[in-house]
């Protein structure tokens, strides 16, 4: 454990790419993560969707988030969209499945809020919740922090 | 939506002696993110999420001979997919030799992330010693590694050796700072090569297409090695030293292959009382300065007159107290210089010319030279040249000497001198295109939709802050303006055809 430990904190200082100043993977409480490193913040029927400070610091610039059609149907665990950095293009999935009632058009002029926003300006789509059981298998923010850390280890 | 084609290339090439392979996974369009493999066995050990992964496998003509999904179960040892070529060692077999892609698909938010972290758990081999792909312990690093670990690089393996892909800059800033102020690169993992003897010009100008004879001494070139088919087998900047000594620098990734072909050539040379020998500069690293404050700053640390060497000259000199060999040159389209220097004087003269450029040559890793060299519209043997392309369709007739045109001489040149004559069937060219960045291997179409070639590299201009690519088109639809569409994740996107470099070469000519 404590050599984990150790390897998380030379992760941090590994991991910071773009943001010299943020500490490692932050992770918000009141969210629920995606294995796929997205999070969502549920309030009420409505799921709002981006990617985790984890995922935007593993790929650096963004320079272009490709964002669905509102109305779009999203599957959990399917592709909806893409996020292109300098280095690399990912697909972004659906922590959720439903229907897209809103977009993130800031993200068409300034793609770059992902990196410096991930939880709150840098948000993605909103999604109405067709199944709400769905939520339950996603991760807490201490699994999710878990997560992580064991996914990099593995690696 | 489906999985998008992706983001992700295998590039295997047999590896001497048979049947074992070396190669690399690349997430692409950067040829930096790599693993090198000891067997296609290897496979099992990537990220877990490629399992359901689905290759394209081709051959180096870039023809299509099959494709395969991987399997998903994690423990499922996935097995060699085709049978390698019996006896193709590089010697031997030339033209035989397959290159073999294998283009992934369903890339991932995570693909990118595990190929850092990989590299981050290697470098904490108490803890996860047993995980490490074996051939990564293989990896070789060059003087400067601990170096670059200690200014926070973050380390990857890049054909056969661990480099780093950036520092604590993100790639954006890197490439700015260069531009602005300066970079500083180690490229020792490129192979500096000497040819000697009084008959070093003629052997090499069977291989290459530049004008060897021809040059001053003290002065280089960019050249192309070709083979019998006229396609390259790797770009290269010679420079003749003198009348009897050639020094050239041939592409890392190339280096077994480009050896072993000019090996070949050289005994059948001196077997017919030819005077040429070579020597492989590994005891010389080699680093790469560039910016407009490359020339200031490395005038502090010699005492020859810098504004006196031009692009493209070479020199010996001694730079910091360290016998060099400099190159005015470089592979960011800034003035530059390019410093052999003896490796137990690298990290020295690293340390120097951080502190004498009082921090504003930012040390830069292959992330950043890559988006250097594609805004200078420069060639990334592999991604814009292989082994089926010729220096015609590439745009690199200009590197074809005068002389060389009218007499020949060189592998390959019945094609090539074909070609120039009636033109090639494909170009290479520069694009802009709106949507997302494209990447190599997105397909480019007219505005009616026919298909009209693919793009080789892409990505998004720091500098310009616009998405360029570099692609092959047919000829004919290659002039600057041509509008056509970029194809990227099923969507086209409207782009235009448009001259390179894209950001204006800064090289030092005399006026």
């Amino acid at each position: 454990m404590a050599s984990r430990l150790l390897w998380a904190t030379r992760a941090a200082s590994f991991l910071r790419i773009s943001v010299p100043y943020r500490g490692f993977a932050t992770v918000i409480k009141d969210l629920k993560y995606a294995d796929s490193h997205e999070w969502v913040k549920v309030e009420g029927n409505s799921a709002t969707i981006g990617i985790t400070d984890h995922a935007q610091d593993h790929l650096g610039d963004v320079v272009y988030v490709e964002l669905p059609d509102e109305g779009a149907e999203v599957t959990q665990g399917a592709g909806f969209g893409a996020v292109e950095s300098v280095k690399a293009t990912s697909d972004i999935n659906s922590p959720v499945s439903g229907k897209v009632i809103e977009v993130n058009t800031k993200l068409n002029d300034s793609p770059g809020l992902v990196n410096a926003s991930p939880y709150e300006n840098g948000w993605i789509i909103k999604v109405e919740i067709k199944n709400a059981d769905e939520l339950n298998c996603l991760m807490d923010p201490d699994q999710y922090c878990k997560f992580c850390e064991e996914e990099d280890a593995k690696h | 939506m489906q999985n998008h084609p992706s983001v992700v290339v295998w590039k295997i090439t047999p590896w001497s002696p048979p049947p074992k392979f070396q190669g690399y996974l690349t997430l692409a369009p950067l040829n930096f993110l790599c693993y090198t493999l000891g067997s296609w066995i290897r496979l099992s050990d990537c990220p877990n999420n490629m399992l359901s992964t689905q290759f394209e496998i081709r051959e180096g003509t870039g023809e299509k001979i099959g494709t395969r999904e991987r399997r998903k179960s994690k423990k499922e040892k996935s097995k060699f997919p085709f049978s390698p070529s019996k006896g193709s060692s590089p010697t031997n077999n030339q033209t035989n030799r397959k290159w073999i892609f294998a283009k992934m698909r369903g890339g991932q938010l995570w693909q990118l992330g595990q190929s850092i972290t990989r590299r981050l758990s290697q470098a904490d081999k108490k803890t996860v010693a047993r995980r490490c792909f074996a051939s990564e312990a293989d990896l070789k690093k060059t003087v400067l590694y601990d170096f670059h670990v200690a200014h926070g690089g973050k380390m990857v393996p890049f054909a056969g050796w661990s480099m780093p892909i950036q520092y604590k800059d993100s790639i954006m800033e890197s490439t700015l700072n260069c531009r602005e102020n300066g970079s500083l690169f180690d490229v020792s993992h490129m192979c500096g090569l000497s040819l000697k003897g009084k008959d070093c010009i003629p052997f090499l100008e069977k291989l290459v297409v530049a004008d060897v004879a021809g040059l001053a001494p003290g002065t280089g070139c960019l050249t192309v090695f070709t083979n019998e088919k006229g396609g390259a087998i790797d770009d290269s900047v010679i420079t003749k030293v003198t009348n009897d000594h050639i020094y050239l620098v041939v592409n890392a990734g190339c280096r077994d292959k480009d050896l072993a072909h000019i090996e070949a050539h050289m005994k059948s040379f001196t077997s017919k009382g030819g005077d040429v020998s070579w020597h492989i500069h590994d005891e010389r690293s080699l680093l790469a300065l560039q910016g407009p404050l490359a020339a200031p700053v490395l005038q502090h640390l010699t005492k020859e007159d810098l504004s006196k060497i031009y692009f493209s000259d070479f020199r010996t000199l001694d730079i910091n107290g360290a016998p060099c060999y400099i190159t005015r040159t470089g592979y960011t389209g800034e003035d530059g210089f390019e410093i052999s220097v003896p490796s137990e004087n690298a990290v020295d003269l690293a340390k120097a010319i951080l502190d004498k450029s009082e921090g504003k040559i930012r040390l830069t890793g292959l992330g950043a030279r890559d988006s250097l060299r594609l805004e200078a519209g420069l060639c990334l043997y592999g991604n814009d040249m292989e082994q089926h392309t010729t220096p015609v369709e590439a745009g690199l007739t200009w590197a074809i000497g005068k002389r060389r045109r009218a007499e020949g001489g060189f592998l390959g040149a019945e094609v090539i001198l074909k070609q120039i004559e009636e033109g090639p069937k494909i170009r290479r060219v520069g694009l802009f295109s709106a949507g997302p960045p494209a990447r190599s291997h997105s397909e480019i179409q007219d505005e009616k939709g026919q298909n009209i070639g693919e793009v080789t590299s892409g990505g998004f201009s720091p500098c310009l802050k616009k998405n360029i690519a570099m692609g092959y088109v047919k000829s004919g639809l290659h002039k600057p303006g041509t509008k056509l569409k970029v194809v990227i994740r099923g969507k086209s996107y409207d782009g235009s055809i448009t001259k390179m470099p894209f950001v204006p070469s800064k090289y030092y000519k005399p006026s």
